[in-house]
């Protein structure tokens, strides 16, 4: 995605420098690549509503499932709220002197982005478009590790801190012409921007949260395993438009990204029931969709620079590192990161985006690296950006906690936890029983 | 009259409802229920953690039946719900002291 907007803005930066209207051409718009991004769109915001909200309220108990919905469907109009007033403009805008840790102002309110302007070979409206639905996702992942127990007030504040002081300034370093994109660090949809920083703050929000009401030891089993594969199942053709949108273009790129997507999401997916069947003597729906929501991952930041064979491997690593991340997370340092966000997202974006590092290169069936890296060299890069990203997540994501914690507190009182917070929360109710 | 009321594993249900055709049994009520025995629940694991399940699924049958065929009845339902495991279930026998038929008034045996 980067280099593609990057030399797109290059051109019209130097396009406004020299007002040299024959250079018009190679800007033009592209009706293929718009009419792809277009589609794009849609199917990454149809992976927050309603594939992830589904995903998640089949995992929660039957009492709960309606404030999971809640919670993705809030982030979701309030993210785009943010992202038009001021998130795209501090992600994607130009930050002069400070471009190397964050973008600028004068996009606020997308002031100045009309339907003529264009990001590429596409409009930046379009542009603005597509990546407010991963301003949408991000934060919405974050929700499975503090289900059924979180206030909604707590939800709406620190969602919408963290979109503006998490995810803009990691997204300008890495997409936006920030430090991390001068450094080469290689991420084509994601692995670093989305599922680093949710899986991370996934983490420690439910550490600071506290447990669900009888964790580790009495919990009730997810309410309805069927509509978590029906939500599973509309991430995964969403994620198309994730990974393969990514190309920011309808060519050869955007196809060997979807082709990638798939096969990682496929191998992960046999990979976990596998581990399953031979650990615990069955195969579950849950866990084969929870393999597949870990492949799909896992092969976000390789999506455009892999091939085939690097899906097939990126897959298979996917499918065992993050089932055994769960168990790590849950039974050994025992966290109640309930719907196990950090074990399958922040765990399979890092492990994508180093293993990008070695199945980008040529010999291995990828596209090749950048000239004058090599493996090694591009492996260190891509630690430094997992683990800078890692530790900025950790610390703003301490402090949001922080603040949302003093002024409207986490936690829901111990009787409306057991009440769920369908009733809770929201007054209304899943299901008549 | 007896009051019989017997707890099964849901998919004996067939089994039962033929049994007790064959021996002349004419109506029956069923309900899903859940509940626990001796057992204690069951374990279910999902991505790796144990979760316990209290309260299994069970059906609750219940029929008033003649004091003459009580016995048949109890030993229809124990041989068609029996699986030879634990949580098969348990059968109650209570005496019945009146029936009604309610469209037509009819009470006692008049009204099985």
């Amino acid at each position: 995605m980067i280099y593609r907007h990057l030399s797109g803005a290059t051109v019209a930066v130097a396009l406004s420098l020299l007002s040299f209207p024959s250079f018009a051409a190679e800007t033009a718009l592209s009706g293929g690549d718009t009419a792809w991004i277009l589609t794009s769109t849609a199917l990454v915001l149809f992976m927050t509503l309603p594939g992830l909200a589904m995903f998640y309220g089949g995992l929660v108990r039957s009492n709960n499932v309606l404030s999971v919905l809640m919670h993705c469907f809030a982030i979701a109009c309030l993210a785009s709220i943010i992202w038009v007033v001021g998130g795209y403009a501090l992600a994607f805008g130009d930050g002069g002197g400070a471009q190397a840790w964050i973008g600028g102002t004068e996009k606020w309110f997308l002031l100045g982005i009309g339907p003529d302007a264009l990001s590429g070979s596409i409009p930046e409206i379009l542009f603005v478009a597509f990546q407010m639905t991963f301003a949408i996702i991000t934060p919405a992942l974050i929700v499975g590790a503090y289900v059924e127990r979180i206030k909604f007030s707590a939800v709406m504040m620190f969602s919408g801190l963290w979109l503006i002081f998490v995810y803009a300034p990691v997204c300008h370093w890495v997409w936006g012409g920030g430090w991390l994109a001068d450094l080469g660090v290689m991420d084509f949809a994601g692995g670093i921007v989305v599922h680093v920083t949710a899986g991370s703050s996934a983490l420690l929000l439910a550490k600071m949260l506290g447990g669900r009401r009888g964790f580790p030891k009495e919990l009730r089993p997810p309410h309805n395993p069927g509509m978590t594969m029906i939500g599973a199942a509309m991430l995964w053709v969403g994620w198309f438009g994730f990974n393969a949108g990514s190309a920011l273009a309808a060519d050869g790129s955007a196809s060997m990204a979807m082709m990638v997507t798939h096969i990682s999401a496929a191998t992960a997916s046999i990979t976990w029931a596998f581990l399953e069947w031979r650990r615990y003597g069955k195969a579950s729906l849950v866990g084969i969709v929870t393999g597949m929501v870990a492949g799909l991952a896992t092969i976000t930041p390789a999506s455009g620079f892999v091939g085939p064979v690097g899906a097939l491997f990126i897959g298979l690593s996917a499918g065992i590192v993050c089932h055994f991340a769960v168990e790590w997370v849950k039974q050994k340092i025992q966290i109640d990161d309930s719907l196990d966000v950090f074990a399958v997202h922040g765990v399979g974006g890092a492990l994508g985006t180093l293993l990008t590092a070695v199945f980008a290169t040529a010999s291995l069936g990828g596209m090749g690296l950048a000239e004058g890296t090599t493996m090694g060299s591009q492996f260190g890069v891509q630690v430094i950006g997992v683990v800078a990203v890692l530790a900025w997540s950790l610390v703003i994501s301490f402090i949001i906690i922080k603040i949302t914690s003093a002024t409207m507190g986490l936690r829901i009182t111990d009787e409306a936890e057991i009440e769920g917070l369908d009733l809770g929360s929201h007054g209304e109710r899943g299901y008549d029983i | 009259m007896k009051m019989i009321i017997a707890v099964i594993k849901p998919h004996r249900l067939d089994q039962v409802r033929d049994a007790l055709t064959e021996i002349g049994v004419h109506g029956l009520t069923v309900s899903e229920v859940r509940g626990y025995g001796r057992q204690g629940g069951h374990t279910e694991i999902y991505r790796g953690a144990e979760y316990q399940v209290n309260f299994v699924p069970k059906l609750k049958l219940e029929l008033a039946v003649p004091d003459d065929l009580s016995e048949r009845v109890v030993e229809a339902i124990r041989s068609a719900a029996n699986n030879d495991q634990i949580g098969d279930g348990k059968i109650f026998v209570a005496d019945l002291e009146q029936v009604m038929r309610i469209r037509t008034g009819e009470t006692g045996d008049e009204a099985l």
